[in-house]
């Protein structure tokens, strides 16, 4: 009992946060309503796919610095493409080159035995490269329909499409995986990567997968980008820190085996809001990224905190 | 010496070269500049018959010159990295050093410009102290975060000088472009520098406390370290260095920027771990960071006459990193 109320506690207490942020942002500015939240939701995009990604990876106890680049990559390729070949065709190239990107991340960790943090830090400089390579300058073209796609209300007035997109596309990659023996597998090796190994999970394999599911959305992520900026931009934006953050933030806990995808994905709608009022309450929007720094750093501390103090009871 | 003759060869290779990683990256660099010699001839040659006799080509001081910063943000990258940590706020640090000092030198004056800027990063230095020493959180992610809040505070600074305009100190250009002998002045700052952590490193106590940490963490704390003081120091000493690094990079570029130094992060953490410095902390040395820096230097230079761009060089430093770690794993069996 007291598991479970843990374990769905915190994404209600989420969920109920960003519900009272939402009154205040009300309170502000009494014309914040649906279009508002589009907006918002349309802003989020990008990060609740990175921040998906790195949940999964730090799941399986890693962690993955190379988000933000790898957004890039998929961001510039996407441009690049749609702006030569149709639309669709290109969609798929683009998630299948973050796949691939991710599954690269993943192999080497488990064949170099190189810690993550130190293989995804080099990996960080590669797909940064590799995106200037593919475009050196911001260029490009994302297809029409990409751009339309994000925008708007579906079904109904009042539910944003950009939200849409996010729980189809997570909830139509993860939940499945969640439900099958490699979902448990991330899990096991999460927990105690040694038990998991005695009993018969073939940790290596979860984790490339694990890291190959992180590539899959970061790909997201980037057609996202190029989606809200109609061009491809080869520099990686600030979402490592966010997506971190959000992912603390959201009960999942550094050192993997517990939490899940629901909670940081709030997390990330809860960052948002924040940024939200704060553009609302006329603060420069400079002083908004210090703040806005601050408050993911002061959620990493007291995640750390509090998983020390869990780690010595 | 008879247990080691039990071991595989590639293990006592392995060991050879962490004991004296100086050869194989002097070896390394001569290599590289014999390369470069081969394909542009004369490059190295310090001097060559011009229209009016005798000119300097100037090469080797310039790579001297450019590899300073380097190697100077490269010594923030072996201190933090030998207690397993990484400081990624050096390039902001740098950046704003450069840019408070070169502001404010219009508004105030030189000397308390200077002191501004280097306070600048002892404060970074110390919030990413309290991070890693106190609250526990892992360096990488802590500095990655205070270098945030930073570029942020410096725009918000940059638009209450944006009236003031720049002066670059006289002393920063004559430490950053002037030259004694075809020799870059840098080197004079450069040279205590560099004997300074050497020195600390090797014999003073606070070095050994860093190998301790690195080591093993619990082992030194158990005999009595007391660990948050020492992670405090050392990132507010990083902090410090990255501020001095700052200083001088501006003498060198002579104009200001909201990303100057920036691009010199990468690199920094490139040069500590080719100059043998060990990611996971309790090993590193700083002479293998200079070397480390050369290298990347004359890579650089390869790379330009090469003509690749950007993105490939930025690719290739990425690949460096991974392949000289998972080379030291694979061969000394270490994690």
């Amino acid at each position: 009992m007291k598991g479970l109320v843990r374990k769905h506690g915190w994404s209600l207490g989420l969920g109920l946060l960003f519900l009272l942020l939402l009154a205040v942002t009300r309170l502000i500015q009494p014309t914040f309503g649906a279009s508002g939240f589009e907006s918002l939701a349309r802003a989020a995009l990008p990060f609740a796919f990175a921040t998906a990604g790195m949940a999964i990876v730090v799941i399986v106890g890693g962690i993955d610095l190379s988000v933000a680049s790898m957004m890039a990559v998929a961001a510039v390729l996407a441009a690049v493409l749609m702006e030569r070949i149709a639309g669709v065709p290109a969609l798929f190239i683009v998630l299948a080159a973050g796949l691939v990107m991710g599954l690269v991340n993943g192999a080497l960790i488990v064949l170099t035995r190189v810690p993550d943090i130190v293989v995804t830090l080099a990996m960080l400089f590669v797909w940064e490269g590799v995106a200037l390579l593919i475009l050196e300058t911001p260029g490009g073209a994302a297809s029409d329909w990409l751009e339309a796609g994000i925008r708007g209300f579906f079904p109904v007035e009042g539910i944003p499409q950009a939200l849409l997109i996010i729980v189809v596309a997570i909830g139509a990659v993860w939940l499945p995986v969640r439900r099958s023996k490699l979902g448990l597998s991330i899990y096991a090796t999460g927990s105690d990567e040694r038990a998991a190994f005695r009993s018969g999970v073939a940790v290596g394999r979860t984790k490339i997968a694990a890291y190959g599911l992180c590539g899959l959305f970061c790909a997201m992520g980037g057609l996202s980008l190029a989606a809200l900026t109609g061009i491809g931009e080869p520099v990686p934006g600030p979402y490592l820190l966010a997506s971190v953050a959000a992912v603390v933030l959201g009960g999942v806990v550094l050192g993997g085996g517990r939490g899940g995808l629901l909670g940081p994905i709030i997390a990330v709608f809860i960052l948002r809001i924040i940024r939200t009022i704060l553009t609302l309450m006329a603060v420069d929007p400079n002083v908004t990224t210090i703040i806005e720094g601050t408050i993911m750093v002061a959620v990493v501390m007291l995640g750390t905190w509090l998983t020390m103090r869990g780690a010595r009871r | 010496m008879s247990d080691l003759s039990t071991d595989p060869p590639l293990v006592r290779i392995g060991r050879f070269l962490r004991d004296n990683p100086m050869i194989p990256l002097l070896v390394f660099l001569f290599l590289l500049i014999a390369v470069l010699e081969a394909m542009r001839p004369g490059i190295v040659m310090p001097v060559r018959a011009g229209r009016d006799g005798l000119i300097s080509t100037f090469w080797v001081g310039n790579l001297i010159k450019f590899a300073i910063p380097l190697a100077m943000l490269a010594a923030c990258q072996v201190l933090t990295m030998l207690t397993a940590g990484i400081d990624l706020s050096v390039g902001v640090v740098a950046t704003v050093s450069a840019f408070v000092c070169a502001t404010l030198s219009s508004i105030w004056g030189v000397a308390p410009a200077v002191l501004i800027a280097l306070a600048a990063g002892v404060m970074v230095g110390l919030v990413n102290g309290f991070g890693v020493g106190v609250v526990r959180v892992h360096p990488l992610i802590m500095t990655l975060g205070t270098g945030l809040i930073a570029t942020g505070c410096l725009q918000v600074y940059q638009r209450l000088v944006i009236n003031a305009g720049s002066v670059v100190p006289d002393f920063l250009v004559w430490l950053g472009v002037g030259r004694t002998l075809g020799m870059p002045n840098g080197l004079v700052l450069f040279v205590p520098f560099a004997i300074f952590i050497l020195w600390l490193m090797r014999y003073t106590g606070f070095g050994r406390l860093l190998f301790a940490l690195g080591s093993n963490e619990r082992a030194a704390k158990l005999s009595g370290v007391r660990a948050w003081q020492v992670y405090i120091a050392l990132y507010v000493l990083s902090g410090f260095i990255a501020a001095l690094a700052g200083l001088l990079y501006l003498g060198m570029i002579r104009q200001t920027s909201l990303s100057l130094a920036n691009p010199l992060l990468l690199p920094s953490v490139a040069a500590a771990v080719i100059g043998g410095t060990s990611i996971f902390g309790g090993r590193g040395s700083y002479a293998g960071a200079i070397i480390g820096a050369l290298i990347l230097r004359v890579l650089d230079t390869m790379l330009t006459l090469m003509q690749m761009p950007e993105g490939a060089r930025t690719a290739l430093f990425g690949v460096i990193i991974l392949a000289v770690t998972a080379l030291y794993v694979r061969i000394t069996g270490a994690r």
